[in-house]
């Protein structure tokens, strides 16, 4: 296929793992080697230079863009100076560490949205970054690790990619590295086996990763057969849409409300919006549609979750009624929605004395709709 | 939970544990490269693991090698010493005896899958690393999925290739580690000789190795669960949430449940999980109506769900302690079309439901 370069966006290549040390930034630099070998115009943009021995040695012949050095608080940081990249204008640029958040100061402020601006322009961008950073899994990963990972990249940053290649290595070989201190320093190394690096931890991380890593491979085969309607005997059943199986398109409506589970909730709507390959849309409900009437806090917790949703390109709405169950059902029902996804009550003996759990009325009034109510992932089991 | 309840032993664990109990005396491990395909690079991703081990002063030789080498893998073999493999007419062996007087810490195999000539000691050369393991040497070898004997019907219908060289998937689920070599398909294609193309399916050839691709990652996931369950288990730990998904069906005679079977079917394949059909059998016989019961049992065979059958005169309690003993991500249960008096005295049961299945969620479909 011939696309002037001019129009045509540059391909994204993801090294996806599932923690530090598994050999992500190696790999792709081991990649980049070869296809310079081949003669092609790669370039490093951004490679993290408290980078483990090996890995540095790997750089070695590889044209790498200088650094942007930016002070902050008194200190020196190093960021990619995405301006240099685009003057440069290699074919491939390596941007290490996607999930990266950028120094105050900088032009952006993730390094996913540096990188966007190099696709733009038709720059072939090749990155890395663990599982733990996908938005949607926020959750989940906090219910396995307890860790609450606050550098995240949207979904939809991931699925634009052209291609993920999954960076395997067993739990074992990686405590071995984390051992040997080719991962972190001395110091850190017995905080990282006890915390993070825990083996049911490593473990659960892996597969999460290997099954994340399956289901773009399968999205991107699903994209292939649309456009070249080709025939190719498949390990799953065919698809909604595909030869007979005519089902109609699912929609998922996420009830957004001031409660801090709305977060948790939205991530999860999407994921299983994704996975279904359903559309995906937020509302929030209230007597009026100015909010004027909400006390700041509430009014900020449900403006951060309207933001929240757009970010992850859920589109929101604002509906006024007295009665919030039945607005979100009627809106539902308009809207040809197949499920409402709604969170579970907290206060749950107080809420049901009182006749006032969204989510239970939803329930009871939409006997013609799916609803599911979301798990509350928010909490860790007890162990 | 009680951790003794979590699932009944799996033959594969048992067979893990066989395995495990032999060798561990010896600390011999097996450990696996899985490619989807040949030129994903597996024999180097291993042999570069051998010459690591050897440079940090591990007894490391080669049993078996591959028959056509990149200058890479040359590059490595010079580095390692190689017990040279028999040649008969009938093909390579691996020579079992003079590895076992050699007796060193490792041993690579390279490739797992292959017929022994008459006369050898085992018809198949994982037999031969079985015994190399059981005597304390640690096995390192490859295997590509379409050598997988569970999968070569799937493979062949995909690519049309087929092998008469297979392993058992028991003893790709009974080893140690086991690694998936990935590389995108391109490269893979690329390293077999094709043009390489921009990156991305591009071409039916890349559609149907990313097929395959597909297949080995989920595979490993499955290695990987299988590996986390019996860690869970040995170490007394709770069940880890969250890594696969799990759709729990909950059938009624009245429900809607064709409708929830077809939705858990699509689920399970969307999501790549696994799907339970459970339907609770009161003691007092009550809410028995059988045609309609074996109806939705049949369709959830159909399904290919797990189906359970479970006694109890609390359904609710007893679904909620079955999703939590499968680690379930998502129960599916119908609406009550009216309330009767047991809901009356008791509550509503899906709210009652929604309410047990903390950590769950809750999907109510239509009446």
């Amino acid at each position: 296929m011939v696309v002037p370069e001019e129009t045509q966006r540059g391909n994204l290549k993801v090294y996806l793992g599932y923690a530090a040390g598994v050999g992500k930034t190696f790999q792709m630099l081991e990649d980049a080697r070869a296809a310079a070998q081949r003669g092609v115009d790669v370039v490093v943009g951004y490679f993290e230079p408290h980078a483990r021995p090996d890995t540095i040695a790997q750089v070695e012949g590889l044209e790498v863009v200088p650094h942007r050095k930016l002070v902050y608080r008194g200190r020196t940081f190093e960021e990619m100076d995405t301006d240099a990249v685009l003057q440069r204008r290699p074919r491939i640029a390596l941007v290490d560490e996607l999930a990266h958040t950028n120094i105050p100061g900088s032009q952006r402020p993730k390094r996913w949205e540096d990188v966007q601006v190099l696709l733009d322009t038709g720059i072939e961008v090749w990155t890395t970054m663990n599982v733990q950073h996908i938005e949607s899994l926020n959750d989940q990963i906090w219910q396995i690790t307890g860790v609450r990972v606050r550098e995240t990249v949207p979904d939809w940053v991931i699925q634009q990619a052209t291609e993920i290649v999954a960076v395997d290595v067993t739990p074992e070989a990686l405590l071995n590295r984390l051992k040997r201190g080719a991962i972190y320093r001395p110091e850190v190394v017995q905080k990282a086996l006890t915390g993070f690096f825990k083996g049911s931890n490593l473990g659960a991380l892996r597969e999460l990763t290997l099954r994340q890593a399956a289901h773009e491979v399968d999205l991107r085969k699903s994209a292939y057969d649309e456009t070249s309607r080709i025939q190719v005997p498949r390990i799953s059943e065919p698809r909604v849409g595909e030869a007979g199986a005519a089902q109609s398109k699912e929609r998922i409506l996420i009830h957004i409300t001031a409660d801090s589970s709305t977060a948790m909730l939205i991530r999860r709507g999407r994921r299983v919006a994704d996975f279904l390959h359903a559309d995906c849309l937020a509302l929030f409900v209230h007597r009026t549609t100015d909010l004027s009437d909400l006390t700041p806090t509430e009014r900020e917790a449900v403006e951060k979750h309207l933001r929240f949703a757009r970010s992850l390109r859920i589109e929101t709405q604002i509906l006024a009624g007295r009665d919030v169950p039945r607005t979100v059902v009627d809106f539902a029902r308009q809207s040809q929605v197949s499920q409402i996804f709604v969170a579970r009550s907290k206060g749950r003996l107080r809420e049901r004395l009182l006749g006032t759990s969204h989510a239970e009325d939803i329930v009871r009034i939409a006997h013609d709709l799916q609803v599911t109510v979301v798990a509350d992932r928010s909490r860790r089991q007890t162990s | 939970m009680r951790v003794s309840e979590l699932s009944r032993p799996s033959p594969e664990r048992l067979l893990k544990q066989v395995q495990a109990g032999e060798s561990k005396r010896w600390g011999a491990k097996l450990k696996i490269f899985l490619g989807y395909a040949p030129g994903v690079g597996k024999s180097y991703r291993m042999l570069d693991e051998a010459r690591r081990r050897f440079e940090r002063g591990e007894d490391v030789v080669v049993g078996a090698v591959q028959g056509q080498q990149s200058e890479d893998v040359q590059a490595l073999l010079r580095k390692l010493e190689v017990i040279p493999p028999p040649q008969t007419p009938e093909g390579q062996a691996i020579d079992l005896d003079a590895i076992l007087r050699r007796a060193p810490h490792v041993c690579v195999i390279d490739p797992l899958a292959a017929r022994n000539p008459s006369g050898s000691r085992h018809p198949c050369r994982w037999q031969d690393a079985q015994e190399l393991l059981r005597n304390g040497i640690s096995v390192l070898t490859s295997v590509n999925l379409l050598h997988v004997e569970e999968y070569k019907e799937k493979v062949q219908a995909i690519t049309g290739k087929d092998t008469a060289e297979s392993i058992p998937k028991a003893f790709l689920l009974a080893a140690d580690e086991i690694v998936i070599v990935d590389v995108p398909t391109d490269l893979c294609l690329w390293r077999l000789g094709e043009k390489l193309t921009s990156i991305g399916i591009s071409n039916y050839q890349e559609r149907q190795l990313s097929e395959l691709r597909e297949l080995a990652l989920l595979l490993t996931a499955e290695v990987v669960d299988a590996q986390l369950e019996s860690y869970v288990h040995t170490h007394g730990i709770e069940p880890v949430f969250g890594t696969q998904e799990r759709f729990l069906v909950c059938i009624t005679p009245n429900s809607n449940a064709l409708a929830m079977i077809e939705s858990g079917k699509r689920n399970k394949e969307r999501f790549q999980g696994e799907l339970y059909v459970v339907y609770v059998r009161q003691r007092d016989g009550s809410g028995d109506k059988n045609a309609a019961i074996e109806a939705h049992l049949e369709a959830a065979r159909n399904a290919d769900a797990t189906i359970e059958v479970l006694e109890s005169d609390d359904p609710i309690q007893a679904i909620s302690e079955f999703a939590h003993e499968k680690r379930v991500t998502q129960i599916f249960v119908g609406h009550g079309s009216h309330e009767n008096w047991r809901d009356r005295l008791f509550g509503n049961p899906v709210l009652r439901l929604i309410r047990a299945a903390e950590g769950m969620d809750v999907r109510v479909f239509p009446h």
